[in-house]
């Protein structure tokens, strides 16, 4: 076919992918998530089909029926599992700001940084030729496309880097990778673009692979039926309806089914896919039947391809490439176009994302732990573009290490049995997430142990004898053992026989490993962070949010230095935000003023986590926390149950500090309440006291009338009289004492509007002239006409009006001025008498209720004792002041002032009281 | 919460199940050198418990209560 | 009213009435007087206790709630001074919580009437107060 053809049709695909996933980033920018439906999510978990499954898997069923099944069998029945174990890890995760598997066994285990730096090498040499795999898929696929009908593949060696679509294919891919799966400094944000281009891709590589499918069932052959019934006629094909009747067929069965069951778990991209690019957990629901579903479609047609393909593809052609050659055979060049297309994006959403996956890996849980460790930065550097740029040179690492494994050794190897490799490399992560999940007895040693032998013996039982054939010793090493001792041979440790390779493997490995897991565990102890994470981790559903955890404190550091810290790892503005936020949920409007406690400095590390992982953020926050230059030996230290202890009284101290703070507080509440009380009573007493003393006259007076009836007719009527004054004093005692009252409680309906004080006073004095004249009192008004309206109550200052005229009449000698007058913002008004004047000593005491002041000319006068007080509570409460002036002996003044009303003079008014 | 646990439950049940269909000895009943509805006994037999135990999943999440 | 029985000593007793309501005071000296007593008014404590100097009197009747001095205060200034001991008192006031009549007693107060009171009951108290004991009287 023709090159420009091919190479046009393959690069407008994936423009399209670039094309979309940038749409998706971008409309992710507007707050429009594309991504948050079940759907997408269930189509991105379908990145585990990759082209292993879409060349692969025909392949294996031409050469061995349906064994190719257990790898899809598998997933769907851990689908079913989900429900509990997936939606705990991805709580979990989204809690601790999980960025990866190596991240969350790290940090399940006491955030150690050597067990993630162990989980990162591992997934990377496991999964590194998973990678070369779908480049050579792509670069075999493109070359058989491009040479048919020539079917030799071509010899590697004489195609120079340069000439080989596999490496621009996995220069696209890098960049791919480098441009939508590192743009957030965050690896917990959601990679909004990458997930939906992987979504297209689930849909594109189904379409194709159905396309084919059907082609080759019912175009090449008129159905299943057909086909089978020719099949049939084959003895070699008919072999391969059924299983070999070995009790080992079954087994081999059993384990890849289990083998793939925890891969759809602990793979790197299925991890990143369902765990850290998870929205929402009840995204769950649908995937767990619509996940299955689609790997139930998918192979539907693998067995009718590979049929098809045994019987009409001539001469020795890898059975891998039927998807491909069956379209070709039949001039179907189209379709064989849209074929390529779907091995394009069933190889290119694997190596993208596993890419992203393992470069947050390499980058959080391997390099940032060394060069803090190594103290390679300077203190005051900003490290978030460095975090990135870190992040990116790592994807094509990743990348390229995947390529450079494929040109040494691409040769040699199926495509299953890499993949099947790399599943066997992962679920060594097995024992340690899940018993990390579900048993709190697991250990951070037990982990090592257990990871570290069954990695060994997965390398020794699977890769090294692969390498050892490519390295021309294979058959010496695996037939009789490395130098001879057979019960070391690779494919049958100990003398067991009879398993396949990868059967083998898994049980040896599977029991070291879980059996030193345990055994670890159960042997060592656990410092009080792993505990710590332990109860986390497992009871992660007891926990809401994740705030009521245990704290451990460690150290001294101001929230400035945790504020340069984060700066250096996510910028300024973004530490700034992020420390405000936290401000504001402990109640503090500026971060400055926190307090630094186990909490906050949680919440930095949690922060931090989601850029460099959990094991670097600890190192990096113990760092500063300690305020020294960090070597291993203080961490260790820092985890050791003594200093946990001090960090622990230490807290103990503080809650102490903060509950005597709260009893102060409380106490100070109720000295007050007490005195509000003591006040309350006393006044209750006082008016019982002030009512008290007029019934006393009613009382004794009325029964001398009554015991005495030959009164003198004088005397009886100065009795009488002193009776009905009495009454009337009592009357007004009550009046007052609820207007007091109300005006206290503040429940009065207060009417405020413009009062023009002149007419006010007026009608306060038409009220009194009797008392005046009475007495024979000269009043005299100085009341200018031009004075401004005050803005008060009306009713309320007539009553403090009427008081003070009525007190300057009981006063005075033969005198009384009442002056109004402008004093900036405020009206004055003075109420002048010529009567005894006030004692200095009492200008005060006047003012308060039932005041107890001798009468300046030992007279005592009519009063309740509260007129004062009621026309203080007034002119205060309408924004004004008011007080007494004047000498002993020359007489009272009596002044308050009120605002100006901001309005003009009210016309209405004036009018209603002219 | 309930309805959460109680499906979790029946899935559970169901992968349980579905894995003894899945593995030996029952599988062995269906390896058999035999056709059925145009294909062998063993496809015909592994893609219908699949299929089966993917629409009871599918039963189970999506009926609303 | 019933006139009480007469004192014994030949001059009829002085009573010095310590208020500073006009109208009670009217009404204490009414029924005292028509008792028989010989009156006096203090408007104060400062007053009450000028009188007490000059020339002492057999009773003091006794408000509490009295401008400057209180009315404690005056029982207590009495009671400190022996010559005066053969003064009586009666508060006669408006405050009647037992807290304060346990302290009118406490101080040394004869007596103690809550304001407002029955006028025979007060005239009734008087007279028990200034009338000696029976076994003085043999």
């Amino acid at each position: 076919m023709n090159l420009g053809l091919i190479s046009f049709v393959a690069l407008i695909y994936i423009g399209a992918l670039f094309a979309i996933a940038y749409y998706g980033d971008r409309e992710a920018e507007r707050g429009r998530s594309l991504i948050n439906t079940p759907y997408i999510y269930a189509l991105s978990l379908t990145v585990y089909c990759t082209a292993w499954t879409f060349y692969g898997s025909v392949g294996r069923a031409a050469t061995s029926g349906v064994d190719f099944l257990p790898i899809y069998l598998g997933p769907t029945i851990m689908a079913a599992l989900w429900w509990f174990v997936l939606r705990k890890i991805i709580r979990i995760s989204k809690i601790q700001h999980i960025t990866s598997i190596a991240d969350f066994i790290a940090s399940r285990y006491g955030k150690s940084a050597l067990l993630g730096g162990l989980v990162t090498a591992m997934a990377v040499l496991g999964v590194i030729p998973y990678i070369s795999l779908q480049l050579k898929a792509v670069s075999y696929s493109f070359t058989l496309l491009w040479h048919y009908p020539n079917l030799a593949l071509p010899d590697l060696d004489a195609i120079p880097i340069l000439r080989d679509t596999g490496f621009y294919v996995a220069l696209i891919m890098a960049a791919f990778a480098i441009l939508f799966g590192t743009r957030h400094l965050d690896a917990t944000e959601h990679h909004e673009g990458l997930v939906l281009a992987m979504a297209f891709e689930s849909i594109v590589k189904l379409l194709t692979f159905l396309s084919v499918g059907v082609f080759v069932t019912f175009t090449l052959f008129r159905g299943t039926g057909d086909l089978f019934a020719r099949a049939a006629m084959q003895p070699d094909l008919r072999r391969l309806f059924a299983f070999d009747q070995t009790p080992l067929a079954y087994q081999n069965w059993f384990w890849l089914i289990l083998l793939s069951m925890f891969a759809t778990l602990l793979l790197p991209r299925q991890f990143q896919m369902a765990v850290v690019e998870n929205v929402n957990e009840r995204h769950i629901e649908t995937a767990t039947w619509l996940f299955p579903f689609y790997l139930f479609v998918i192979n539907l047609f693998v067995v009718p391809i590979a049929l098809a393909g045994r019987l009409l593809v001539a001469g020795d052609v890898s059975p891998d490439m039927y998807v491909l050659l069956l379209p070709l055979e039949r001039s179907a060049n189209w379709l064989a176009l849209l074929a390529f297309v779907g091995g394009i994006s069933a190889a290119t959403g694997m190596i993208i994302v596993e890419t992203v996956a393992l470069s947050t890996m390499l980058t959080n849980d391997l390099m940032m732990p060394l060069l803090l460790h190594a103290n390679a930065f300077s203190a005051s550097r900003d490290l978030s573009s460095f975090m990135l740029n870190l992040r990116r040179g790592a994807i094509l690492l990743v990348v390229f290490l995947g390529y450079l494994f494929f040109r040494l050794t691409g040769k040699t190897f199926s495509m299953v049995s890499i993949g099947l490799i790399s599943f066997a490399a992962v679920v060594q992560f097995a024992p340690a997430l899940l018993g990390g999940i579900y048993w709190k007895g697991g250990t951070r040693r037990g982990a090592l142990l257990g990871l570290l032998s069954g990695f060994l013996v997965w390398a020794y039982t699977l890769p090294l004898p692969l390498l050892a054939q490519t390295a021309g010793l294979g058959d010496a090493f695996i037939e009789a053992g490395p130098w001879g001792v057979s019960w070391l041979r690779p494919y049958a440790l100990f003398g067991l026989t009879g398993y396949e390779p990868i059967t083998h493997a898994l049980f040896w490995s599977l029991l070291v490993n879980a059996s030193l897991y345990l055994i670890g565990s159960l042997w060592s102890g656990e410092s009080a962070l792993e505990h710590r994470q332990a109860a986390l981790f497992v009871d992660i559903f007891r926990h809401v949010g994740g705030s009521e955890q245990v704290q451990i404190w460690r150290g001294e550091a101001s929230p400035l230095d945790l504020q340069t810290l984060m700066q250096r790892f996510l910028g300024r503005s973004r530490a700034e935000q992020l420390l405000s936020e936290y401000a504001r949920t402990r109640g503090v409007t500026d971060w400055r003023a926190l307090e630094t406690d186990a909490d906050m400095i949680e919440e930095v590390e949690r922060q931090l986590a989601g850029v460099v992982g959990a094991a670097s953020a600890r190192v990096a926050v113990a760092s500063i926390v300690t305020e020294e230059p960090l070597d291993i030996t203080k961490v260790i230290h820092m985890l050791d149950e003594t200093s946990q202890v001090v960090a622990y009284s230490r807290q103990l101290e503080q809650k102490s500090r903060e509950l005597e703070a709260a009893t102060a507080e409380l106490r100070e509440a109720n000295r007050r309440l007490q005195e509000l009380d003591r006040l309350k009573d006393e006044f209750i007493s006082t008016v019982t006291h002030e009512l008290r003393t007029p019934l006393t006259s009613i009382r004794a007076l009325t029964e001398i009338l009554y015991y005495n009836p030959d009164l003198p007719a004088a005397q009886r009527q100065q009795f009488l009289d002193i009776i009905t004054k009495e009454i009337a004093r009592l009357s007004r005692l009550i009046n007052d004492v609820l207007d007091f009252a109300k005006l206290e409680s503040k429940a009065y309906d207060w009417n405020l509007k413009p009062v023009n004080l002149k007419m006010l006073i007026s009608d306060a004095f038409d009220a009194t002239r009797q008392l005046f004249l009475e007495r024979n009192i000269t009043v005299r008004m100085e009341l200018p006409d031009d004075a401004p309206d005050a803005l008060t109550d009306n009713d309320l200052l007539m009553q403090v009006i009427l008081n003070l005229l009525s007190n300057a009449a009981k006063f005075t000698t033969d005198q009384v001025t009442v002056r109004l007058r402008q004093e900036g913002d405020f009206l004055r008004v003075d109420v002048i008498d010529n009567g005894p004047g006030v004692d200095p000593a009492y200008r005060e005491t006047i003012f308060e209720k039932f005041s107890q002041v001798p009468p300046p000319d030992g007279i005592r006068r009519q009063g309740t004792g509260l007129g004062l007080p009621i026309s203080r509570a007034i002119i205060t409460q309408l924004g004004g002041r008011i007080w007494v002036e004047g000498k002993p002996g020359q007489g009272a003044t009596f002044s308050f002032t009120l605002p100006i009303s901001p309005f003009k003079p009210s016309q209405e008014t004036s009018h209603a009281t002219t | 919460m309930n309805r959460y646990r109680l499906i979790g439950q029946r899935l559970a049940a169901l992968a349980f199940i579905t894995a003894l269909l899945l593995n030996y000895p029952l599988i062995s009943l269906f390896n058999a050198d035999r056709m059925i509805l145009g294909a062998p006994v063993l496809h015909v037999y592994l893609f219908s418990v699949w299929l089966t135990f993917i629409g009871l999943m599918a039963f189970f999440i999506e009926r609303r209560e | 009213m019933p006139q009480p029985e007469s004192p014994v000593p030949s001059h009829p007793p002085r009573v010095l009435i310590v208020d500073d309501e006009p109208n009670i005071i009217i009404s204490i000296e009414f029924l005292l007087r028509q008792a028989g007593y010989t009156t006096q008014v203090a408007h104060s404590g400062e007053d009450a206790l000028r009188i007490l100097q000059q020339e002492p009197p057999d009773l003091v009747v006794l408000d509490i709630m009295l401008p400057g001095m209180d009315g404690f205060e005056v029982c207590q200034w009495i009671r400190e001074h022996s010559e005066w001991n053969h003064v009586k008192i009666m508060m006669l006031t408006a405050k009647g919580r037992d807290a304060e009549i346990s302290k009118g007693f406490a101080l040394g107060a004869d007596a103690y009437i809550t304001k407002p009171f029955s006028t025979r009951h007060f005239v009734e108290e008087v007279h028990r107060l200034l009338t000696p004991p029976a076994e003085d009287r043999i």
